[in-house]
């Protein structure tokens, strides 16, 4: 988890950057990603789900994969990453990475 | 692009199909001017919350750029394809999409009509229905009996029964204690059965009596001049009486003519498009979703994935089958969250359990991951309906 530490100025950017993209536009979304946002929000907030469009590709992969094979904890997310394929897990992280470049 | 019906389901289904660069003019019609939402609510009945904090306007659907119109549907007419209200105005479309969310049914308990509501509210909708439960809690002396029915399935929000009796339980516990909460069933199983039990053991053993199908729960009339209910085997008097009743897809479901005899509304899978209406797609509690509950994450789900595939029948592309994914948050107390969860994809017409996936939450979790639940729980509230009203 290196890189996790927020510094308030990194922190500002990266809200200001979120302000400015278009909410995500789900035509060419890849199967199953539309479903995240159910929980996860569009743009960071305050709550303690984080918003996924700020993360990298390779970050939601790693922990997509941890979750699925039960070495990462959790409460849910285990049980949601257990219905997708490493081509699925691929090609949402994908798609919120190139939302969050928009 | 028109949508009937203001919920999760539908205002989330305007708001997609807007966000999608087609250049077309998307009109939301509801009823009413506001919404008050469902999830949650039994909290407000248990006196943790306002009712304020479940409702919400259409201003901000309005300046993103929906047409809504308050105003209640007569007539879809597929031919025109137009849709006709109730002050005789006409709407075109080119695809209609219809999130008729349910209507309690009052010829289906002897004794249960829509008088009997005030005597013995169902509060399956939320709004004043919520607040007259809430007033008659609070006027019960401590140890008084309530009574709470429940129907067979299916119905919105399969969990919910459970966790209103777990919520009316604490705020017995905390305020009258000698006081009893049964719980009569159409059913012999439900959601999340396990963690409900468990977690009543351990927080309400005297209180809750759970009385399955088997054991005499189906109730076969109810007297609401005196708040009885009568099942097979007994008779039971409440000081405060609860009937959830048997549910159907709402009025405008009938009245468009995309339901079938069940009361509910088949849809195909991949598209939600009406099994009965062509350029029609239905979405949320009203439809027959296979394995997906009735519930406003899988009402939002869908609502994304219809407006995806609308998108693609606009532009003359096959819609890829989806994947959608839905998670249920219960409150057994204000700091004990439990889940389920649930991955589905289309198989032969029916959305489907992806297997292997999904479940519930952890039987013997430490108290710290029921805390950390109850967060979720209230954060996947208000980021769904800031992100759907908001």
């Amino acid at each position: 988890m290196k890189g996790e530490v927020c510094k308030p100025v990194r922190c500002i950017l990266a809200v200001a950057m979120m302000m400015a993209v278009p909410a995500l536009a789900l035509g060419d979304s890849p199967a199953g990603a539309a479903s995240c946002l159910g929980c996860h929000p569009a743009k960071a907030d305050d709550g303690p789900v984080p918003a996924l469009a700020k993360l990298p590709a390779q970050q939601i992969v790693t922990a997509m994969l941890a979750f699925r094979s039960g070495t990462r904890p959790a409460t849910v997310m285990d049980r949601i990453a257990k219905g997708f394929s490493d081509e699925e897990i691929d090609a949402i992280a994908r798609w919120y990475a190139r939302a969050n470049k928009k | 692009m028109v949508v009937i019906g203001g919920g999760f389901a539908g205002a989330s289904c305007a708001r997609a199909l807007l966000r999608q660069e087609l250049a077309v003019d998307v009109t939301l019609v509801e009823p009413n001017p506001t919404y008050t939402a469902c999830p949650f609510s039994n909290a407000v009945i248990a006196g943790l919350r306002s009712l304020e904090s479940q409702t919400f306007g259409y201003g901000r659907l309005r300046s993103a750029g929906i047409k809504v119109v308050h105003r209640r549907v007569s007539a879809v007419e597929t031919q025109q394809r137009t849709v006709r209200l109730d002050d005789g105005k006409q709407l075109g479309y080119d695809r209609l999409v219809i999130a008729p969310g349910v209507d309690l049914r009052f010829d289906a308990i002897p004794g249960y009509t829509e008088d009997a509501a005030e005597a013995m509210p169902h509060a399956w909708k939320a709004g004043e229905q919520t607040l007259l439960l809430r007033r008659q809690l609070a006027a019960m002396q401590d140890g008084g009996v309530v009574v709470m029915s429940v129907p067979a399935n299916p119905y919105r929000c399969p969990p919910g029964p459970y966790e209103r009796a777990s919520l009316i339980a604490h705020y017995l516990k905390t305020n009258k204690p000698r006081s009893k909460l049964i719980l009569l069933d159409a059913k012999d199983a439900f959601s999340k059965q396990k963690l409900f039990e468990v977690a009543w053991r351990e927080l309400y053993p005297d209180i809750i009596e759970w009385v399955s199908l088997s054991a005499g729960g189906q109730v076969t009339r109810v007297e609401p001049a005196t708040r009885t209910f009568v099942t097979e085997f007994a008779t039971h008097r409440a000081d405060v009486a609860n009937v959830i009743p048997p549910q159907r897809a709402g009025q405008v479901a009938m009245i468009a003519g995309v339901a079938d005899q069940t009361g509910w509304c088949p849809v195909d899978p991949v598209t939600f498009e009406s099994k009965s209406l062509p350029a029609v797609h239905v979405i949320g509690d009203a439809i027959i979703a296979g394995g997906m509950p009735k519930s406003a994450f899988a009402a939002n789900a869908q609502a994304q994935e219809c407006a995806r595939a609308i998108v693609d029948l606009l532009s003359d592309r096959a819609p890829a089958p989806p994947k959608l994914i839905n998670t249920c948050y219960s409150l057994v107390a204000p700091d004990y969250g439990i889940s389920i969860a649930g991955v589905y994809r289309p198989v032969d017409g029916l959305l489907t359990d992806v297997s292997g996936a999904g479940g519930l939450s952890s039987l013997n979790a430490p108290k710290s991951v029921r805390v950390q639940e109850a967060a979720y729980a209230r954060a996947w509230f208000n980021n769904i309906t800031r992100s759907v009203f908001g």
